[in-house]
């Protein structure tokens, strides 16, 4: 058995028992992370000396029969966006090269609380804007299964490193698909909760209304664990629910006897590819099998979602990012006067992808446009939001495919924003809308690619997404493996 | 061609919450710099605002003292510029719902009353305080600092419809506006820290005409004297350049409070755009009737009403209550001299003369007496009772003033200065001073009738001016 390969409840049963030191765990995962690291590029980041501290802390507590929390001892990789207190935090922009936050998000207090061990920040999107992760402003990430091509975004340094060996699981951030299709790309379990479930306090803003943490895991038992660990209300977050959390792994039962799941039609359209139209499909069909109850149904203005994602995100994120300024953290460029200071700075050391949102968010929000776009915009996502409640008065949940193909080439779609923006068309509207989804893995194409089948809850009913996935994921019956890094197209030398 | 001036402001005022209005960060005025700051004012990645619930209490019950309708549905939104006493580059106030809206004052101008409309109060944080090296931010970039102390102290900006007429009138409306806050305790008010400022729009045109002219506006000034003399100025400039047959140019000018004139800063035709968006990060403020209505329930008398109650109860002159009303430390002041039973209208003469000239010459306000309210009023007592004459009472009052810590009863005691109310050693008095007044006793009996007044006076010193005036009256007219 490869400990690298295990996910956190083995691991957890195997830290209690004493067959396994967490020195011994993490050493393991650092070994990996240098076999592999200088190929996959998953990390901004890495944290092996307090790791290593950390580690030697939980097995003292080990030693003197002390009661282990979940995590503890679990190597978890964090996505760089998520501040963590005197470790550097640049969501892989270089206007953040510097920036070393003093204050711990609240998901690091409660992550921290549980004595997990984190071994690094994972490689992004530059503040979480794109799908390929090509927009890291430090490395490109590959994908463990295929290493010519990308891990999907933009947590696709958290995707890569807990589907690569380089850690148990993640934490990463959700804006519009942004862990659950790179868990779909990297064969994982990607889950974004309902909007306010987890504080967002601590998270580097790109649009506040969608922005929302979860966690990527090896398989759903570990989603519901690492759910439960970062979930609650929090006083430093206005928007986080209050709402008591349950307790998610009591979900964790294998039984959809019938569960009415609604099939939108809207969402096997043009543009789907048809060997992942074939196994989202069957793993539908396979539901039915186990007594679920399938209807198609229709969710009208889901044409709408990417229009009106790309208007609200850019605009929120136009006034997020404008604290970058070179003033009084992150990296200043110099210029003649204050006004000079922050145009050098904010031309220089902001990617090309957060200039083009900048401006679309800018050019949305300015006089005269306000209406035409942002007001319309919020008004149709409003209409996207109704089609949800309406359906949920007939179904339990809803499934679809988490990304319209399966990972895509290195450099495919760099040079079209437009089609990079399309992949996200699956996964937008549960951001919309507030809605917690899941993805999980549902096989593989010709070419070995994994397929991620999407499953779309009411609002705060994780619970039911967890039974769903569990179920599927039990009698599907495939333990999760580390691929080897030599099985691409394009080779595993970088 | 004769102009009428037309004026609005905006006030800005601080509130005197204990904390920041979206973090736990302390507000005191004066603390080193850049100490009461935290990742949530400082603005650093991945923070996130959280309402003080005190903010919008304060901001309703303004909007309540200056009958305001209270908006149930009201939010946040970001005005959005780059200045670098702005962490996040934008200030998170009230666009399109503001908290309160709707409301008027009354305000009185040489004996006549007219009514300001207010069009909105709403609530925004504060920014933080540029220390430059040079003379502005454009040639001071090697050498320009921020503290951030003051970045998210809680604003209230209290907007009025173009009312007023003349700098009197708005110096009408902003004390107000100020003796309003006082009273219901919001705000310090006090202009020299900042915590009270306005922006002014001035605008003639002529008059008759309900038409609108260009304005310009004065920003951020933050004394009387100040307000009034940049509107006068402005209403001179502008009426100046009207008939030279030139035309206003809109825009922001700043005010010199040493020279007294308004300077052009920045022209307003490419007018900021200030791309405002509804605050994701805060929940919108929804309000029930029982919450406003509870909030109404602990509002003070306010300004007006304790004015008329002044008059009607206790008798006073308009002017009188209408000076003791004025500010809240005054109308305290006054009301804690009347727990003593002192007479109301003594002791509005007092504070009205004797205080105010001792206040006004050590240039302090009058919760700085070194004569507290009980004091005086004990001190008043004693005339009205006859212990002493008033005369004495001034020369108690200035030993009060002077730093003797002693009750009045007590100073006059150790002083002998108890009024000779002993018609007998009066009597004695009377007798010698008319014995050796021969001149002025002869004069009297001739008819001078006013010539008693020398003798009353001559009574007085001899007695040191213990002496009961109205019995040296009485005692001289019968002995002569």
């Amino acid at each position: 058995m490869k400990i690298i390969e295990q996910p956190a409840h083995v691991l957890h049963d195997m830290l209690v028992k004493k067959e396994l030191s967490a020195k011994e765990l993490t050493d393991a995962f650092f070994a990996s992370i240098d076999k592999s690291e200088d190929t996959l590029g998953a990390f901004v980041t890495l944290m092996r000396g307090k790791a290593g501290k950390d580690a030697s802390i939980i097995d003292a507590k080990i030693a003197q029969g002390e009661e282990l929390p979940y995590f503890a001892g679990i190597p978890v990789a964090i996505k760089d966006n998520i501040c963590t207190k005197d470790v550097k935090t640049t969501a892989s922009s270089k206007i953040l090269e510097n920036f070393v936050p003093p204050y711990d998000a609240t998901v690091m207090t409660k992550l921290y609380d549980q004595n997990a061990v984190i071994i690094g920040k994972a490689n992004m999107d530059e503040f979480a804007m794109g799908g390929s992760t090509e927009h890291s402003a430090y490395h490109i990430t590959r994908n463990p299964h295929d290493l010519s091509r990308v891990p999907g975004g933009s947590s696709g340094g958290s995707a890569a490193a807990v589907a690569g060996g380089e850690a148990v699981c993640a934490l990463g951030s959700d804006t519009g698909g942004s862990i659950r299709q790179p868990s779909a790309y990297c064969g994982v379990v990607g889950l974004k909760p309902t909007y306010g479930r987890i504080s967002r306090y601590g998270l580097i803003a790109f649009a506040s209304s969608l922005d929302q943490i979860g966690p990527i895991t090896r398989d759903v038992t570990d989603a519901a664990y690492m759910l439960n660990a970062v979930c609650g209300h929090d006083k430093m977050d206005s928007t986080s629910l209050k709402e008591k959390a349950p307790d998610f792994t009591k979900a964790l039962v294998a039984d959809v006897k019938n569960l009415k799941i609604g099939v939108p039609k809207e969402y096997f359209a043009d543009g789907i590819d048809p060997q992942v139209e074939e196994k989202v499909r069957s793993a539908i069909k396979s539901f039915a099998e186990l007594g679920a109850k399938i209807t198609e149904i229709s969710l009208p203005h889901t044409k709408y979602a990417i229009a009106v994602y790309y208007i609200i995100a850019p605009a929120e994120a136009a006034t997020n990012l404008e604290r970058y300024d070179g003033v009084s953290y992150g990296v200043r460029v110099p210029g003649k006067d204050v006004p000079e200071m922050m145009i050098n700075t904010r031309s220089q050391k902001f990617g090309a992808e957060v200039k083009r949102r900048i401006m679309i968010g800018n050019y949305a929000l300015s006089a005269g446009y306000y209406d035409a776009y942002y007001l319309k915009a919020l008004k149709v996502r409003t209409l996207i939001s109704q089609d949800y409640v309406e359906a949920f008065n007939k179904v339990d949940v809803i499934m679809t495919p988490t990304a319209p193909t399966p990972a895509f080439k290195l450099n495919e779609l760099t040079g079209d924003p437009l089609k990079m923006y399309l992949q996200d068309i699956c996964t937008v509207p549960a951001n919309l809308a507030g809605l917690p989804a899941i993805s999980v893995p549902c096989g593989v194409n010709s070419q070995g690619l994994p397929i991620g089948l999407q499953i779309i809850g009411r609002a705060l009913d994780e619970e039911t997404l967890l039974r769903a996935a569990y179920t599927f994921e039990t009698a599907q019956g495939i333990p999760f493996a580390v691929p080897e890094l030599n099985n691409a197209e394009g080779g595993a030398s970088v | 061609m004769k102009y009428e001036a037309v004026i609005g402001l905006e006030i800005h005022s601080e509130l005197k919450t204990t904390t920041k209005i979206f973090c736990g960060c302390k507000t005191a005025f004066g603390a080193e710099q850049n100490t009461q700051v935290c990742p949530v004012c400082l603005g650093l990645p991945g923070v996130l605002p959280t309402i003080n619930k005190k903010v919008v209490e304060f901001a309703v019950k303004a909007g309540l003292a200056t009958n305001c309708t209270i908006n149930k549905y009201s939010k946040f939104d970001r005005k959005n510029y780059y200045y670098p006493d702005l962490p996040k580059n934008w200030q998170t106030s009230q666009y399109d719902l503001p908290i309160a809206e709707h409301g008027h004052v009354d305000i009185e101008v040489n004996g006549e009353k007219k009514t300001v409309r207010l069009t909105r109060i709403h609530m925004e944080e504060d920014a933080g305080k540029l220390v430059h090296s040079g003379n502005t931010i454009k040639d001071s970039a090697a050498g320009s600092f921020v503290d951030y102390n003051r970045t998210g102290v809680p604003l209230i900006e209290i907007v009025s419809e173009p009312d007023m007429h003349s700098a009197a009138e708005a110096r009408a409306y902003m004390e107000k506006i100020k003796a309003i806050l006082e009273y219901i305790d919001v705000s310090n008010c006090r202009m020299e820290e900042g915590n009270l400022r306005a922006d002014i729009n001035v605008s003639l045109r002529p008059v008759g005409s309900d038409k609108l002219g260009t304005r310009t506006e004065m920003k951020n000034i933050n004394s009387f004297k100040a307000l009034e003399d940049a509107i006068n100025y402005e209403i001179e400039r502008q009426q100046e350049v009207l008939e030279d047959g030139g035309k206003i140019i809109q825009e922001t000018r700043t005010f010199d409070p040493e020279r007294g004139v308004t300077l052009s800063m920045r022209s307003k035709e490419n007018a900021d755009d200030y791309r405002y968006m509804p605050e994701p990060d805060l929940p919108p403020i929804v309000m029930t009737d029982e919450e406003i209505e509870s909030y109404r329930r602990e509002l003070p008398e306010l300004p007006d009403a304790a004015c008329l109650r002044l008059q009607n109860e206790l008798g006073l002159s308009a002017y009188d209550a209408g000076v003791l009303t004025a500010s809240r430390q005054t109308a305290q002041y006054f009301d804690a001299v009347l727990k003593t039973g002192a007479d109301a209208k003594l002791a509005a003469n007092w504070i009205m003369s004797d205080l105010a000239k001792n206040l006004n010459a050590a240039e302090i306000t009058i919760d700085q007496s070194p004569v507290d309210a009980k004091r005086l009023g004990e001190m008043i007592l004693l005339i009205s009772k006859g212990t002493i004459s008033s005369k004495i009472g001034k020369k108690v009052f200035a030993e009060m003033w002077d730093g003797n810590t002693d009750s009045a009863e007590k100073i006059v005691a150790d002083k002998g200065w108890v009024q000779i109310t002993d018609t007998g050693a009066i009597e004695q008095i009377v007798k010698e001073v008319i014995a050796k007044n021969e001149k002025a006793v002869a004069d009297y009996k001739n008819g001078n009738k006013k010539a008693i007044g020398a003798l009353v006076g001559q009574v007085m010193k001899a007695s040191q001016g213990k002496a009961n005036p109205q019995t040296v009256n009485e005692l001289l007219t019968k002995l002569l």
